[in-house]
């Protein structure tokens, strides 16, 4: 038999698809970049609907990653232990709004935490608290879409970390909360740190649950995602200008990471 | 300090059951294969398993009675050495150490200076800003070694402590251990699947098969007569202390042997395995440089082969076939003879004599 030539290490079948799919994924990047209000880009940044727009998107998504850190981090941990009942069952749960759409999401939150909701009627009448339609409602929203990345890293970064360094610090001496925070938690720093960027950038982008749910107020409730929308309406180039601040965020945060801390397990 | 563990542990479908008292002063290992219940055994001890009947006392407390007692880890005076160590990662040597004194209530700097002296008791100060990762086998055991010490415990356990070290490393830190174990006032308790460890660490031996305790004697009198088939082909051996120099052994009970190890001397452990033994009814002239008389004691069926015990100066463990009993007509009170090649006969060095 004569030698074959080895084949192509790059088929055609495979280059041409695997080519119009990164022509698909960068030539709206360049549409972005060409159509971008370079000579006004510094006002329309400066405008007060662009500054309170980044402003509520900082305070919004900071705080639901910080609020999915400290009560996401602990239901991570008992779902990778499998210390609480129906473990599958609450693990499903924690993946719906991951699936869901947001906007379905946000009539969710509202039936929750409405002023005629399940949870909303009662803080109403008890507390005078109202949810829906305020930066605290944008933090809600933002939380429930965006919590399930973290909880579902956090999960993996337990369930692959070797319980005997659990149990040795527990033979040395080491209260349940000592070995958490001196073993645990470090031990896992990496992937909390890998989450938190996940579930932080999702709660940055979060738009459909927002709106749902609270609304789109100036000020108030309206985050970049949200002023985007509505400038496309009006100013295409206002538009134009903050998806591109939201686009570097998106790479500065890549770029960031890059290969140190989205590795799946703790070094 | 005294413990007295009398319990069954469930895991899953597998059972442990044991009753044993465990002796301050002493070095007891725990031998069996693989799944017997050994690390159950050590972390029902510990307090990483509850006991499902019977109870646990160290000290004569109970730490675990099955129904409303129950001391979880930090609360019983142990020192728990793991298999592989489970060295802290991202702590140094030093905060590995620290660690434990620390947990139990010492402040910062008293722990460090406490962890600074166990690294000094046991001469690896040097390692004290290293990271776990970047330690050989050998280092790794000695700072797993140095923490479980460092809360000065009064039972230490020791899972599998030399098994993930190569052979060479193994020998010499087996002796090292030795010596360490021998200065530790509490008790120890040692769980091993080489019979080398059993033999040259432990006072006393347990062996466990499948959750039960099938033996409980010293390491000689479990040589001597081992109580089932896998006592019999793992540790069915014969055990000879004595002193060496330049090959010639000269053994504490009486009779002297020739070995192929030139290089030891000193207070030693020959082991020779039953299927290096020959036996004769007249004596041979040959090879081997061993060739001594005596009488067969007893004779015991393990598996496919005879053990024959043949009592002489010294006394030694024969493995024949069946067929070469029938043949010989062996049987208990003939006179016989024995040969051992030098090659045959293993010398492992002690420090106890």
């Amino acid at each position: 038999m004569k030698p074959r030539r080895p084949t192509s290490p790059r088929p055609l079948f495979l280059l041409i698809p695997g080519l119009i799919a990164i022509a698909f994924l960068v030539i709206p990047l360049v549409g972005l970049l060409a159509e971008a209000p370079w000579g006004s880009f510094g006002s329309i940044l400066t405008s007060p609907v662009a500054l309170e727009a980044l402003r509520i998107s900082l305070v919004t998504s900071i705080a639901a990653t910080g609020v999915a850190i400290v009560i996401g981090t602990p239901l991570a941990w008992l779902l990778a232990r499998e210390l609480l009942p129906g473990t599958k069952v609450l693990r499903a749960m924690v993946i719906v709004p991951l699936l869901l759409p947001p906007v379905v999401s946000g009539v969710i939150l509202l039936t929750a935490f409405g002023r005629r909701g399940l949870v909303g009627q009662w803080l109403y009448s008890a507390l005078g608290i109202q949810l829906p339609f305020t930066t605290a409602g944008v933090i809600i929203a933002e939380t429930f879409v965006a919590m399930p990345f973290l909880i579902i890293t956090m999960e993996g970064a337990f369930r692959s970390l070797d319980g005997r360094f659990e149990d040795a610090a527990s033979t040395l001496g080491a209260s349940q909360w000592t070995t958490f925070r001196r073993i645990t938690l470090p031990l896992v720093g990496p992937s909390l740190v890998a989450g938190a960027v996940l579930c932080w950038a999702r709660a940055l982008g979060e738009f459909g649950a927002t709106i749902t749910f609270a609304g789109n107020f100036p000020g108030v409730t309206q985050s970049m995602p949200l002023a985007v929308y509505q400038a496309l309406e009006t100013d295409r180039s206002t538009a134009i200008a903050l998806s591109l601040v939201m686009l570097t965020v998106c790479v500065v945060v890549l770029v960031a990471l890059r290969g140190r801390y989205l590795r799946p397990t703790a070094s | 300090m005294t413990v007295i563990a009398n319990f069954t542990a469930q895991r899953g479908e597998f059972t442990l059951a044991v009753d044993a008292t465990f002796e301050p002063g002493s070095v007891i290992a725990i031998l069996g294969p693989n799944g017997a219940g050994k690390s159950t055994l050590l972390r029902a001890m510990a307090g990483l398993v509850a006991v499902s009947a019977g109870s646990i006392k160290i000290d004569g407390m109970v730490v675990d009675d099955s129904q409303k007692i129950f001391l979880p880890p930090p609360a019983r005076s142990i020192g728990y050495v793991f298999q592989d160590y489970a060295l802290f990662p991202h702590l140094s040597v030093l905060a590995n150490i620290a660690f434990g004194p620390r947990s139990r209530g010492r402040g910062r700097k008293a722990a460090d200076q406490l962890a600074r002296e166990v690294l000094a008791q046991l001469g690896i100060t040097d390692l004290a800003d290293r990271r776990p990762a970047s330690l050989s086998g050998g280092q790794a055991q000695r700072v797993a070694l140095a923490r479980a010490l460092a809360t000065k415990p009064d039972v230490l356990l020791l899972d599998e402590p030399l098994a993930a070290l190569d052979i060479e490393t193994r020998t010499k830190i087996r002796m090292e251990l030795s010596k360490q174990l021998a200065t530790f006032a509490g008790c120890t308790v040692l769980v091993t699947h080489d019979p080398l460890d059993a033999m040259l660490l432990a006072d006393r031996v347990i062996v466990l098969e499948n959750g039960v305790v099938v033996q409980d004697a010293t390491p000689a009198e479990i040589a001597r007569r081992p109580a089932t088939p896998y006592a019999a082909a793992l540790i069915g051996v014969t055990l000879l202390r004595g002193t060496i120099s330049q090959g010639e052994l000269t053994l504490d009970d009486g009779g002297t042997l020739h070995t192929a190890d030139l290089a030891a001397s000193g207070p030693v452990l020959a082991v020779i395995r039953p299927e290096s033994v020959s036996v004769h009814l007249v004596q041979p002239e040959g090879s081997p440089r061993n060739v001594w008389p005596g009488t067969i004691t007893s004779l015991q069926a393990a598996h496919d082969r005879v053990r024959v015990h043949v009592d002489g100066s010294p006394a030694v463990v024969a493995a024949v076939t069946p067929a070469a009993v029938a043949d010989l007509g062996l049987a208990p009170g003939e006179q016989v003879w024995v040969s051992v090649k030098a090659v045959e006969i293993d010398v492992y060095q002690t420090v106890k004599h």
